[in-house]
């Protein structure tokens, strides 16, 4: 195990930390902001990448794609927020969980009837092939790349809520929804545009992890999962929650499968330590989880105090 | 007015006659998995079943077509409905292995036929072995038995290799192992379903090692192979068809490119029944066909051999039949072996790029009349 080795599982973690923080920023805005629980985001996400492998693959340019596929997302986010989640707002969270998971089938089948049931094909664009040189460590320049957007994204989205009038209105409807109803902020708008905000988070996830990932149907909901561990941790309702969970889920899980096996090898026969540590490290992460929810029930910055 | 009736009314009761008459038909129940991540498989299965039917002229046999979301308790159910209200005389189409384990050994104990375009489960190759049931495929280690053996001829010392933490992934470093005879650089289990390999590609470029052997089915293998392209390593990679057939070919791209994999079939095996599936196939579905194309394709034409010597009331004589494979199979000849899995070549395949689409091209021989060693276990 050299240091180079370290470093680039490091490195690797803290990308799969800021992937997983587009989706859980999305999800955990609109739980925050409209008490809605969404589990059709995973789909956006889908949306996102089957609309950019489509428009790249038509266009030959992956950025034309990258930007069909965050506005396909949002387009899509709207709509439905429109269509159905609005009528839900005042329900139970049983039935958004309900609602929202026949809309994950209805997406589902919707994008397999359109595009087929086979995974489309979507690659890195050429400025970002190939191998850059760290120190130490040579890295993939598109992950590197991935890391870049994932920051400034992170850095736009505090930008939004802290400096903007949308992000002081988004930070009041956390706090007080009829207040500032009764101030005069058209509320419906709002929440069309931080759910449509939301899914053009998840669709830019998609489309920019879908160029070194599989395209395909249901390829949303791992990483849905993985996203509502991260607003746990975090806190739900909390962008900045929502970044730190995200982070510790990613490097927690790429140490753990990294380090877990090879702490058992010390002991055991290679194959059985390669076994048990790998059903280890995918537990991991829902340890941690545990663990926040026994000792910070709230998750680690809770929205509302 | 009162005419129309009247031939309404014998139009009718013809049709009630045809029906009548038709009772003899032979229902085959086809459980696969046409929704979600893994559909194309199903899919790939059922359209080369539908069109051996078709080619043969076929309209003895009444396919019935469910999908089973790739979930266990939901293959169980709809297996149930086939053979209780469907009254199904056999049934067919599993992808999975772990839905495989869950549906045939409750379907064969009914004294219902089961007859796997796919998935060969060990268990079912050796102690819990039926006489009623038949995989036209291969046994799961089969594939994978060749790649450890071609890594041998390939000269490969010092391999890597990596599958996901299941009971078909243990299956496929087994075989291999049980091939190969050079040492291991490492050996690693991912997540079944895992869109992430930045920490196993980080692990291959570590290791030393001088290549890498992996089983990554479906949308598993596309992103581990994007991934490897963008990583600047550039070991030579061998596999097992699965992971690269044309099910997955287009979404790889070049990265699959100069990929050695090893498969019972491919689209260039030089024999007249190959010929006449692979045009047809393309024309009637306008894509090549895929190697789970092909193993419908076979087991269609497996039932309607075995169907045209015998018939379904009597099991005996059926199964006696079916053992036979008297057919021609678009993999060139093969027998079953007592335990009733293929004993068959296995050719070595390299995916090349044909007018510009990706498909595979045959390159060698890991075995000829090869045979699983599961069958030992097998006492019927």
């Amino acid at each position: 195990m050299t240091l180079a080795l370290v470093l680039e599982q490091l490195l690797n973690g803290v990308q799969f930390g800021l992937m997983l923080f587009l989706m859980s920023a999305g999800l955990t805005l609109v739980f925050g902001v409209m008490g809605l629980i969404n589990l059709a985001h995973g789909s956006l996400y889908m949306i996102g990448a089957f609309l950019c492998a489509a428009v790249a693959g038509m266009t030959g340019n992956f950025w034309l794609g990258l930007m069909a596929g965050i506005a396909a997302a949002a387009a899509a986010g709207a709509l439905i927020e429109i269509v159905v989640i609005r009528r839900l707002y005042t329900r139970d969270h049983l039935d958004q969980v309900l609602a929202t998971f026949a809309l994950i089938l209805i997406l589902s089948e919707g994008v397999r009837m359109i595009f087929g049931p086979f995974p489309l094909y979507l690659n890195v664009p050429d400025v970002l092939r190939g191998t850059v040189r760290l120190g130490i460590v040579d890295y993939s320049l598109y992950r590197l790349a991935l890391i870049g957007f994932g920051l400034a994204v992170a850095v736009g989205l505090w930008a939004l809520i802290a400096k903007t009038r949308l992000g002081i209105q988004i930070r009041a409807g956390e706090s007080d929804r009829e207040m500032i109803a009764a101030l005069g902020v058209n509320i419906r708008a709002l929440y069309t545009i931080v759910f449509a905000l939301g899914a053009a988070l998840a669709g830019l996830a998609g489309a920019l992890v879908g160029a070194i990932q599989s395209v395909q149907v249901g390829m949303g909901e791992p990483v849905l999962i993985l996203a509502f561990v991260v607003i746990v941790i975090g806190g739900i309702g909390s962008i900045k929650g929502a970044m730190v969970g995200a982070l510790l889920v990613g490097v927690i899980d790429t140490m753990g499968r990294f380090l877990l096996p090879r702490l058992f090898a010390t002991f055991m026969d290679t194959s059985q330590a390669m076994g048990v540590g790998a059903a280890l490290a995918s537990m991991l992460i829902y340890l941690l989880m545990a663990l926040v929810l026994i000792f910070r029930p709230k998750g680690l910055f809770p929205a509302h105090g | 007015m009162k005419t129309l009736r009247t031939t309404a009314l014998a139009a009718l009761t013809v049709g009630a006659m045809v029906s009548t008459a038709q009772a003899e038909t032979v229902t085959v129940g086809m459980i696969t998995t046409l929704s979600g991540g893994g559909a194309g498989l199903g899919v790939d299965v059922r359209d080369g079943f539908q069109l051996a039917l078709e080619m043969a002229g076929e309209h003895s046999i009444r396919l019935v077509v469910e999908d089973d979301a790739q979930r266990p308790e939901l293959a169980v159910q709809i297996a149930e409905r086939m053979i209780q209200s469907e009254r199904a005389d056999i049934l067919t189409g599993i992808i999975w292995s772990n839905l495989a384990m869950a549906v045939v050994p409750s379907t064969v104990a009914q004294d219902i036929f089961y007859i796997s375009p796919n998935a060969g489960p060990s268990a079912l190759a050796g102690a819990n072995c039926h006489p009623n049931y038949f995989n036209a495929a291969w046994q799961n280690d089969m594939l994978h038995e060749a790649a450890g053996q071609h890594a041998n001829v390939l000269g490969y010392e010092n391999t890597f290799i990596m599958a996901p933490n299941y009971p078909a992934g243990t299956d496929a470093l087994t075989g291999f192992k049980r091939y190969y005879e050079g040492e291991l650089a490492g050996e690693l289990f991912t997540q079944v379903g895992q869109t992430d390999y930045a920490a196993e590609i980080a692990e291959i470029r570590a290791s030393g090692a001088d290549s890498v052997f992996i089983f990554l089915p479906g949308g598993m293998g596309i992103s581990f192979m994007r991934q490897y392209e963008q990583s600047g390593v550039d070991l030579p990679i061998v596999s097992a068809g699965f992971s690269f057939d044309q099910d997955v070919l287009p979404a790889m791209g070049s990265a699959a490119l100069g990929v050695i994999n090893t498969s019972q079939w491919s689209p260039d095996l030089d024999n007249a029944a190959n010929e006449a599936f692979v045009s047809a196939f393309q024309q009637a579905y306008d894509r090549l066909p895929s190697l789970y194309a092909s193993q419908g394709f076979d087991t269609a034409n497996l039932i309607l051999s075995a169907l045209s010597s015998a018939d379904i009331s009597d099991s005996d004589a059926f199964r006696d039949a079916l053992r036979a494979a008297d057919f021609a199979s678009v993999r060139g000849d093969f027998s079953f072996a007592s335990n009733h899995h293929p004993v068959q070549t296995v050719y070595v395949r390299e995916v090349v790029e044909v007018d510009g689409v990706l498909t595979n091209r045959i390159i060698g021989t890991a075995f000829e009349e090869h045979r699983d060693v599961h069958g030992e276990n097998c006492n019927m």
